[in-house]
C-alpha cells in the first residue's frame, strides 16, 4: 500500500519536472523577440481595447507607438493625458496635453416637440432604420431612437431618456473613444473639447432643412435664421446648409448667441448657473449702442 | 398545373389577387401634379423648363443627366409652378417639378387615337431612339431605362425576349389588366423588342392563375399573326417574375453572380414596359401614366386606376374614399417588396404599381425568438442562398465570411422573412450587409484599376 | 411555436401506445418528465437568466416528452426529474437555450442517466399492463448476453420466441419508445406530409442500417443480427425519426442530411454488433451531433448562377 503511493508520488514528480523542462526548452527555442517597451507601454495603458485611438486594441496602439518616429498621431481618449504621459517617459518622447472630448448628442427633438407622424414597425436599430426611410417624424434629419449608440457603447455611458426619447450622455463615464459616433447613422453625435470645468455651447441640431420646414417639423429646430452669427463676437459660428454650427476652439463661452437663439436650438452645458437671458440681452444690447457712439 | 418554374426555392403565398375583375378606369386629373426628376435607376434628369413655363401632356420637361438616365416628361398640362424639393414617399427630400394643372391639351405630333397601328418600323436603331426619347424605363419596379437594356455592349447576343407577366406578387393586378385589356398592344410591342434584338424568339410568360389572360394572348398573337411569339403559363411560385428566376424557368439558364441578363441571351421586360413601347414608337406617346391597383382586405373599393405620374398618392386614395378605419401600413408596391408610404403626399411615379392597405393583424411584427435553424429559409431562398447563415454574419459584420456566402447575390425578395417560424428579421440585417459587402467589392475594383 | 406543436401531435400515438401497454406508472413518468422540463425552464429562464420565458414555444414539452419515451416505465420518478435536469438546464440552457445547443436534450439526459444509474435503466419491464418491474432483457440486451454465452443468434431468437410480426406490435420488453414501432412511423409519416421535417436524415439512418447489418449478417449469421431485426429493436426507430430530426442539432442542408445519418446508421451498427452497450443508437446519434458544425460547413446547398 505504502509502495504504491511511493511510486505514485515519484512517478507524478519526475513526470512534471520532465515535462516542465520540456516547457521551458520549447518556449526559449520558440521565443518571438518582441521590442520590451511594447509591454510596458501596453502595461501603461487602461486595457479597453475599445478602439477609440483608431488602432485594434491597446497593444497594437503598443506596437504602433514604439515603432513610430514620435506621438503624433496616438493618443488614448480613455487614459487621456495621464497616460499619455506614461507612454511618453517610457518611450522618451514629447507628448502634448490633449483637452479631454466627451461626446454630445445634437438633437433634442424630444417626444413633445418633435411628434410622431408615423409608427416604425421595422428591426429596431438606427441602422437599419435610416437605411430605410427618413424617420418617424417630419425632421428627416434628427434621433431615430433605436439606440444603436447605446449599444455600441462599451463603458455604458449612454442610455435612452424614455420621456424624451433621446440618448443621454453620463460625462462620467464617457471617455471620448467615438464609438458612439460611429455607430450612429444621421451623425448627431460629436465628440466635442469637454470644456474648462466642463462648459461648453453647442448648436443642439442637425437639421439641413429650411426654416419653415424645420419648423414644423420639430420645435426645437435651428431655422437657420442666423441671428447667432451675428450675434457672436468670436466669430465662432458659421452657417451653413439652414444649419448654425459652433466652432468649439472659437468659442469663448459667453452664451451670448444662446440667449438670442429663438428656437433655444443652442445648449450651454455644464454652467455654474443657469443663463439670465434678459441680463445677456441687455448686455449686447449696451455693447450696440456704445459701439454705434 | 404547369410545370415550368424555376429551380431554386421560392414560396407560395396566397395570391390575394381580390382586384383581378376591376377594369383599368381613368383616375380625372389631380389639380397638381410633383413630378420627381429622379425616378429612374441612374443619373437624375435635368429639368429644361422654368418656373412659370406652360407645358403640354407628353412635353419634355427634363433631359437625361448621364448616358443610364431618361427623359421625363410632362404628365400634364398647365403651368410650372416651382422646381423645388418635396419629400417622397419615405420622408426624404427630393427635387420635383409642381405643375399645376389647366385643361388637357397634348404636345405636337402625339398620336392619342385607340387606332390600333400593327406596321413596326422597320430601322432599329430609330426604335431605340424613339424609346428613349418616349423616356421608357422598365415598368416591373426596377425602372431601369429601356433603351440602354436594349442596347448590350458589343459582343454579346440576345437568344431570346422574355416579356414578364408573371405578376407573382400577391394582390396586384394591374399588369394582369393590361393584358387582358390592351393585350393588342403589348403584343406588338413584344414584337417591336423581338425585333430590336435581332428578330430571336420572344416568349411572353403569364402564371397559371391568370388563365383568361393566357388565352387571349394567344388568340391576339394568331389574330395578329406574328411569328416566332408564344405564351408560357408559369407555375404559380412567388418570386417567379423576378428577372434571374424568369430566365431560369423560360431558358433553363442560370445568371452568374454580379452578371447581367445579356450575359446568357435573355432581355426580360415587363408587360408595362411592352406596351410602353408601343406607346413610344407606334404612337409618339412618352410616359405620361401608368395603371396602379389600390386594393387590400380592408379597402372598400378596389380599383385598377390610369394614373397620369406625378399625381399626390392622397388625391388617389381620397378618390377612391380615403384611408380605412382599419389599415395600419399602405405599401407602394407588394407585400413582399413593396416600400410602407411614410407620407402620404407623395407623389407617384413611373414605377409606382400599386396601393396596398394592410391592417394590424395581417402586418404587424410578431415578436424575434430564437433561431432553432429549421433551414426554412435556405430552403425558400431562391438564390440558394443561406439566409440563417447571413444574418448571423450580419449581425458579427464579419464582412470577408459574407462575401464568401454570397450575400451579394440577394435579390431582396423577402422569402427567407416570409418562411422563418421564429419572426427573425432576416431581410432587414441582410440588406445592410448586401450594402456593406457591395461597397466593399466596388472600392477593391476602383482601387485596381 | 407551430413546428414544435406538429411534433407534438406526432408523437402522440406513440405516447397513448405506452400508456397503453405499461398502464398508470408510465402516465405519471410522462407527466413527471414533462412537468419537470417545462418547470425547469420556466424557472432557470425566469430567474437565473431573467429574460422572458420561453416555454411558449413547446421545445421544452417535446423533450420532456422524448426523454419519457426513452425511460423503462419503472424508472424511480426522482431519476426521472434528474434525467430532466441534465437535459434542459445542461444540455440546452447553458448553451443558450434553443437553437443554440449542440447536442440533443434528450438523448443527453438519457445517456447520462444510463451511465449514472445502469440499474434502473436497465430493468425493463414486459408490457401488457403488468406492473410488477419484471426484470427482463429488451431483445437486443438478449441478444447480448447470449452472444456472450456462445449461443448462436437463431438460438437466442427461438428461445426468446421473437419474430417481425411481435416486434412491430410490440409485445416485447423495452422503454416506452421501443415499443410500438408502428405508431413511431406514422408519427414520423404525418411530420413529412406537414413539411415539418425532411425524411433524408431517417430514410439515410435505415438504409446504412439496413445494408451494414446485411454485410455483416451475410458474414456469420450466427454472430450479427439481420437487418430487419436491426431496423424493429432498440430505440432505432424513435432515434431515426424524432431523435436525429431535430432542428437545432442536425445539418441544415440535404447532402449534410444524408451524411449524417450515414454515421448514425454506422456508429449505431458497431456499437450492436461490437460494442459492450446493446443499443447504440443514443451515443451514435450525440457523436454526429458533434459533427454537424463541420457538416454545415462542408455541405451547402447549390448557389444560383454558380457553378
Amino acid at each position: 500500500m505504502i509502495k504504491i503511493i511511493i511510486w505514485t508520488i515519484a512517478v507524478v514528480t519526475v513526470m512534471g519536472l520532465v515535462l516542465a523542462l520540456v516547457l521551458y526548452l520549447v518556449a526559449e527555442r520558440f521565443k518571438v523577440e518582441e521590442d520590451p517597451r511594447i509591454d510596458l507601454v501596453e502595461k501603461a495603458m487602461p486595457g479597453a481595447n475599445c478602439g477609440g485611438c483608431g488602432f485594434a486594441g491597446c497593444r497594437a496602439f503598443a506596437e504602433s507607438a514604439v515603432k513610430a518616429p514620435n506621438l503624433d498621431n496616438h493618443f488614448c481618449p480613455v487614459g487621456g493625458n495621464d497616460t499619455m504621459k506614461n507612454v511618453a517617459a517610457i518611450l522618451g518622447y514629447e507628448v502634448k496635453a490633449k483637452a479631454p472630448e466627451v461626446a454630445v448628442v445634437r438633437c433634442n427633438g424630444t417626444c413633445t416637440a418633435r411628434p410622431r407622424v408615423n409608427n416604425y414597425d421595422g428591426y429596431p436599430s438606427c441602422k437599419v432604420k435610416a437605411a430605410l426611410y427618413s424617420g418617424d417624424t417630419g425632421c428627416a434629419f434628427g434621433c431615430l431612437g433605436c439606440g444603436d449608440c447605446v449599444a455600441a457603447c462599451q463603458f455604458g455611458a449612454l442610455s435612452m431618456d424614455p420621456e424624451t426619447g433621446l440618448p443621454v450622455v453620463d460625462e462620467e463615464k464617457c471617455t471620448g473613444c467615438g464609438a458612439c459616433s460611429k455607430a450612429c447613422p444621421k451623425h448627431i453625435i460629436e465628440l466635442r473639447p469637454k470644456g474648462p470645468r466642463g462648459m461648453r455651447v453647442f448648436v443642439s441640431c442637425v437639421n439641413k432643412d429650411k426654416g419653415p420646414v424645420a419648423k414644423k417639423a420639430c420645435l426645437n429646430a435651428c431655422i437657420g435664421c442666423g441671428i447667432c452669427v451675428k450675434t457672436c463676437t468670436h466669430e465662432a459660428i458659421v452657417m451653413e446648409n439652414n444649419i448654425a454650427y459652433i466652432d468649439a476652439s472659437k468659442c469663448k463661452l459667453c452664451r451670448e448667441c444662446e440667449a438670442m437663439c429663438p428656437t433655444g436650438a443652442i445648449h450651454g452645458v455644464g454652467f455654474p448657473k443657469p443663463l439670465d437671458k434678459d441680463a445677456v440681452k441687455e448686455r449686447i444690447k449696451k455693447r450696440k449702442e456704445a459701439a454705434n457712439e | 398545373m404547369s410545370k415550368h418554374t424555376f429551380s431554386i426555392g421560392g414560396v407560395h403565398p396566397h395570391d390575394s389577387k381580390i382586384s383581378r375583375e376591376c377594369a383599368i378606369e381613368k383616375l380625372p386629373l389631380a389639380p397638381t401634379v410633383y413630378i420627381q426628376l429622379s425616378q429612374h435607376i441612374g443619373a437624375p434628369a435635368k429639368p429644361v423648363v422654368a418656373v412659370g413655363d406652360k407645358v403640354k401632356v407628353g412635353q419634355v420637361i427634363a433631359e437625361p443627366g448621364g448616358f443610364v438616365s431618361a427623359f421625363i416628361h410632362s404628365s400634364v398640362s398647365g403651368t410650372v409652378k416651382s422646381i423645388a424639393p418635396r419629400a417622397d414617399l419615405a420622408g426624404n427630400p427630393q427635387m420635383c417639378i409642381e405643375i399645376t394643372v389647366e385643361g388637357d391639351d397634348w404636345a405636337d405630333g402625339i398620336d392619342t387615337s385607340d387606332t390600333l397601328i400593327t406596321a413596326i418600323p422597320e430601322d432599329n436603331k430609330a426604335i431605340i431612339e424613339k424609346i428613349r426619347l418616349g423616356g421608357v424605363v422598365g415598368l416591373g419596379g426596377a425602372t431601369f431605362p429601356t433603351h440602354v437594356k436594349l442596347s448590350p455592349p458589343p459582343g454579346s447576343k440576345c437568344d431570346r425576349v422574355i416579356i414578364n407577366g408573371c405578376e407573382c406578387e400577391p394582390y396586384l393586378t394591374s399588369d394582369f389588366r393590361t393584358l387582358l385589356e390592351k393585350g393588342e398592344q403589348v403584343v406588338i410591342g413584344a414584337a417591336i423588342l423581338k425585333q430590336v434584338m435581332g428578330n430571336v424568339p420572344c416568349t411572353i410568360a403569364i402564371e397559371e392563375n391568370k388563365p383568361e389572360a393566357i388565352a387571349h394572348i394567344n388568340e391576339v398573337i394568331g389574330k395578329l399573326g406574328y411569328k416566332g411569339i408564344d405564351v408560357m403559363s408559369m407555375k404559380m411560385r412567388y418570386p417567379q417574375g423576378g428577372e434571374k428566376q424568369l430566365i431560369d424557368a423560360v431558358m433553363h439558364r442560370q445568371v452568374g453572380s454580379g452578371a447581367l441578363p445579356i450575359s446568357v441571351g435573355a432581355v426580360v421586360q415587363n408587360v408595362a414596359t411592352a406596351l410602353a413601347v408601343y406607346d413610344a414608337v407606334q404612337k409618339n406617346k412618352p410616359i405620361v401614366d401608368n395603371s396602379v391597383t389600390v386594393t387590400g382586405e380592408c379597402f372598400p373599393h378596389q380599383a385598377n386606376l390610369l394614373v397620369r405620374v406625378g399625381t399626390p398618392l392622397r388625391y388617389i386614395i381620397d378618390y377612391l374614399g380615403g384611408v380605412p378605419e382599419n389599415a395600419v401600413k399602405v405599401i407602394s408596391g407588394g407585400p413582399m417588396m413593396g416600400r410602407a408610404v411614410a407620407n402620404l403626399d407623395a407623389a407617384t411615379l413611373k414605377g409606382t404599381g400599386a396601393l396596398l392597405f394592410l391592417t394590424a393583424e395581417q402586418t404587424l411584427r410578431a415578436p424575434e425568438t430564437n433561431c432553432i435553424r429549421c433551414g426554412k429559409c435556405a430552403d425558400a431562398c431562391p438564390m440558394g442562398l443561406e439566409p440563417f447563415l447571413l444574418n448571423r454574419l450580419a449581425k458579427a459584420d464579419k464582412l470577408e465570411d459574407l462575401e464568401k456566402n454570397a450575400v451579394q447575390d440577394c435579390i431582396e425578395c423577402g422569402c427567407c422573412l416570409y418562411s422563418c417560424p421564429a419572426h427573425i428579421p432576416l431581410l432587414d440585417n441582410i440588406r445592410m450587409a448586401k450594402g456593406a459587402v457591395l461597397g466593399a467589392i466596388r472600392a477593391r475594383a476602383a482601387a485596381k484599376k | 411555436m407551430s413546428l414544435m406543436r406538429d411534433v407534438v401531435i406526432a408523437l402522440v400515438p406513440a405516447v397513448i401506445c405506452s400508456f397503453v401497454f405499461y398502464g398508470w406508472r408510465e402516465i405519471l413518468l410522462m407527466l413527471v418528465s414533462v412537468a419537470s422540463c417545462v418547470c425547469l425552464e420556466w424557472a432557470v429562464t425566469k430567474y437565473m437568466l431573467k429574460q422572458p420565458s420561453t416555454i411558449g414555444d413547446l421545445s421544452a414539452v417535446v423533450t420532456g416528452i422524448l426523454l419519457g419515451l426513452n425511460l423503462p416505465y419503472s424508472t424511480p420518478l426522482w431519476v426521472v426529474f434528474i434525467g430532466a435536469v441534465v437535459a434542459i438546464c445542461v444540455a440546452k440552457l447553458t448553451f443558450g437555450g434553443i437553437g443554440q445547443n449542440i447536442w440533443n436534450p434528450a438523448l443527453a439526459g438519457r445517456v447520462f442517466l444510463l451511465v449514472s444509474f445502469p440499474t434502473y435503466m436497465t430493468t425493463w419491464g414486459a408490457p401488457q399492463g403488468v406492473v410488477d418491474a419484471v426484470s427482463g432483457p429488451t431483445p437486443l440486451g438478449a441478444i447480448q448476453e447470449g452472444l456472450m454465452q456462445g449461443a448462436s443468434v437463431q438460438d437466442i431468437m427461438a428461445e426468446h420466441g421473437y419474430s417481425y410480426a411481435s416486434m412491430l406490435f410490440a409485445n416485447l420488453g423495452g422503454s416506452a419508445g421501443e415499443v410500438c414501432a408502428l405508431a413511431l412511423l406514422a408519427g414520423f409519416v404525418y411530420l413529412c406530409v406537414r413539411k415539418v421535417i425532411k425524411p433524408w436524415i431517417t430514410l439515410s439512418i435505415f438504409a446504412t442500417v439496413a445494408v451494414t447489418a446485411l454485410i455483416f449478417w451475410g458474414i456469420n449469421p450466427a454472430r450479427f443480427t439481420d437487418p430487419l431485426f436491426n431496423l424493429l429493436s432498440g430505440g432505432l426507430i424513435l432515434g431515426a425519426c424524432f431523435m436525429a430530426t431535430d432542428y437545432v442539432t442536425s445539418p441544415m442542408s440535404t447532402w449534410g442530411g444524408v451524411v449524417f445519418g450515414i454515421g448514425i446508421g454506422f456508429l449505431t451498427m458497431m456499437i450492436r454488433y461490437f460494442g459492450s452497450y446493446p443499443e447504440g443508437v443514443s451515443f451514435a446519434i450525440l457523436i454526429m451531433n458533434s459533427v454537424v458544425p463541420l457538416l454545415n460547413m462542408w455541405f451547402k446547398q447549390k448557389k444560383f448562377g454558380r457553378k
